[in-house]
């Protein structure tokens, strides 16, 4: 398993990472020295085995579906790059 | 008023306090004074003097209407992962420059809420991803320990390096930390201190930056195993905000420590014992062993065949969840958000945005999350590594149920080394690190590593004990015990 510079930059894209043209064959190096490391994992059995889900057996705990917080618009927005008139504002999505 | 007040154990405080001989405001001024003085430790990052001072006086007022917690008064330094109200909380990163939360993490809030002073923010790995503290955006943390007759500057160890370094250098009288991969118990073991991380579920999640959801748990960082008990009992507890966060009773943690092992069973794993370890740490080890030995317990080898398999899961499973539970830094909510050129839409936003926020090893681990996870390689990689980590787990559940009560193994593989020393090497190397301390996340069970010896060179070294789940008072116990027998008093000499 080998990962060329395409493949580096579709991971880049899937990931929301811009990473320029020419830091890519970097890039995928690293890859194929961490994923290399994981290839071990093939050598192990796993045959039958279920993979885990949760690490101390548990059920998750449910609660009644009833509102327990909220109205807290400015303390929400606090934090915002760019808020506007109690909304997140961001770059035109929709042309 | 005592000098040196920042040097005691939290035990040593909360008694003195207690008494009435000292009062938590002198203690935290003996704190922030020796805070001031240690820039070049570079470990805390965020100031919080002010807010320390009000907490202390706060304290002081409960301690002297008497009943007050083990923990009132005592100053400490919280991990920059845990969003602490009005108070900068970026993990080290970038991209949360300026954030700061508009709540306390459960934490943190049940440390407030027993007294403790938070003296300020502690530095670390960039979300928690590092083994050196070379991936903060705050620079390194440096390890407040040199080799003899040599003045280069060493790590504290990752992720919690600005804990490790604190509580070492008697800048507070313990931290918070966090471990996901050995980010306690690995700096802990670097810089002469002592570090838990409890059982999975044991202290809630909720306020803590996450990294990797399945295996991230906090624990306290302190002088001594007693500290690590007191401190643990007032960090843990069910939160229903925490799904994962058991609903179980806590028990007196520090009531467990007798001293007694005499009859318990110690588990030495054989495959622990790995190529090119140094004859120091085996030496270390067999030292620890015999320790143990010499207390009561019987010592028996045992066998945890998938050892070797756990790195590499933990580097599918963390980078796996990074990349989901990061996906959340986009830059519209919080943090930081890139500059856009004129026709830039959301996509350059997003894309800006993590480019510039994150460094480069957490933009490589989300990518390799983000790879693992991709349509086509889920079943290869991700579901594999699951299905190892369900091995890697029944290997313990078997030991345990053939009547061992504790595994004792080496808590790292070498001393702490040299900031930049690993500069060169591969990403993979530094994982290496993590060989110890890794499998006790994937199996969710509790560690702890204790100072245990020098190397030739005076640099401290751990050796670590892993317990069965939900007995971390019988893990101290074992741990108090070879910190007993072991008789590590040695210090860093001041430098700073």
């Amino acid at each position: 398993m080998s990962i060329d510079t395409s493949t580096a930059a579709r991971v880049a894209k899937l990931a929301r990472i811009r990473v320029e043209e020419d830091a890519l064959p970097a890039l995928a190096e690293e890859f194929n020295t961490i994923l290399g490391f994981i290839e071990q994992l093939g050598e192990v059995d796993v045959d039958g085995v279920e993979p885990m889900v949760s690490v101390t057996p548990m059920r998750l705990p449910r609660r009644a579906d009833e509102v327990t917080d909220g109205g807290q618009q400015s303390r929400v927005l606090s934090n915002a790059p760019d808020a506007r008139e109690g909304f997140f504002a961001v770059p035109k999505v929709v042309e | 008023m005592m000098s040196d007040l920042n040097k005691l154990t939290i035990a040593e405080a909360r008694d003195s306090l207690r008494r009435g001989d000292i009062t938590s405001a002198e203690l935290t001024e003996s704190c922030l004074t020796a805070i001031s003085g240690a820039g070049a430790l570079n470990a805390f990052v965020h100031d919080t003097s002010q807010l320390a001072r009000e907490m202390a006086s706060a304290a002081d007022t409960r301690l002297k209407a008497g009943d007050a917690p083990a923990m009132c008064g005592i100053p400490l330094g919280i991990k920059d992962l845990f969003c602490t109200r009005g108070v900068p909380s970026q993990a080290a990163s970038g991209i949360l420059d300026g954030f700061r939360p508009e709540y306390e993490s459960t934490v943190t809030s049940k440390l407030f809420e027993a007294g403790a002073v938070m003296l300020g923010k502690l530095n670390m790995d960039e979300f928690a991803m590092g083994s050196s503290n070379e991936t903060s955006v705050y620079g390194n943390a440096v390890n407040p320990w040199r080799r003899k007759g040599d003045d280069a500057a060493l790590t504290p160890g990752g992720s919690s390096g600005g804990s490790a370094a604190a509580v070492a250098a008697d800048l507070c009288l313990g931290a918070t930390g966090t471990d996901t991969g050995g980010s306690i118990r690995q700096p802990a073991a670097f810089t002469g201190i002592t570090g838990i991380k409890p059982t999975y579920g044991r202290c809630s999640r909720w306020g803590v930056v996450a990294f990797a959801s399945s295996l991230d748990q906090a624990g306290p960082m302190t002088k001594t195993v007693r500290d690590s008990a007191i401190m643990l009992g007032a960090m843990c507890g069910h939160d229903p905000k925490d799904s994962t966060s058991a609903d179980m009773a806590v028990p007196d943690f520090e009531a467990a420590l007798t001293g007694d092992i005499r009859g318990k069973v110690i588990g030495i794993p054989e495959e622990y014992s790995i190529d090119g370890m140094p004859q120091e740490i085996r030496d270390l080890w067999a030292d620890g062993s015999e320790m143990l030995k010499d207390a009561g317990a019987e010592i028996r080898w045992i066998s945890l065949p998938h050892t070797k398999y756990a790195l590499p899961a933990y580097y599918v499973i963390a980078p796996a969840e990074a990349s989901s539970n990061l996906a959340r830094y986009d830059g519209v909510r919080y943090g930081h958000r890139a500059s856009l050129a004129p026709g830039d839409g959301i996509t350059e936003m997003y894309e800006k945005t993590r480019a510039e926020g994150f460094g480069p090893e957490v933009q490589r681990r989300v990518m390799v999350g983000t790879y693992v996870l991709s349509a086509g390689f889920y079943d290869a990689y991700y579901n594999r590594a699951r299905k190892v980590r369900t091995l890697i787990k029944r290997d313990f559940e078997q030991v345990f149920a053939d009547g061992v009560d504790a595994i004792l193994t080496p808590a790292t593989p070498s001393a702490a080394f040299g900031l930049g020393e690993m500069a060169s090497a591969d990403p993979v190397q530094m994982y290496l690190n993590d060989v110890f301390t890794v499998t006790v996340n994937l199996a969710g069970l509790p560690g702890v590593t204790v100072p245990a010896g020098q190397d030739a060179q005076g640099l401290p070294l751990g050796l670590q004990l892993i317990g069965r789940p939900w007995e971390e008072g019988e893990l101290l116990n074992c741990a108090y015990t070879l910190e007993r027998a072991a008789g590590f008093v040695a210090k860093p000499e001041k430098w700073w």
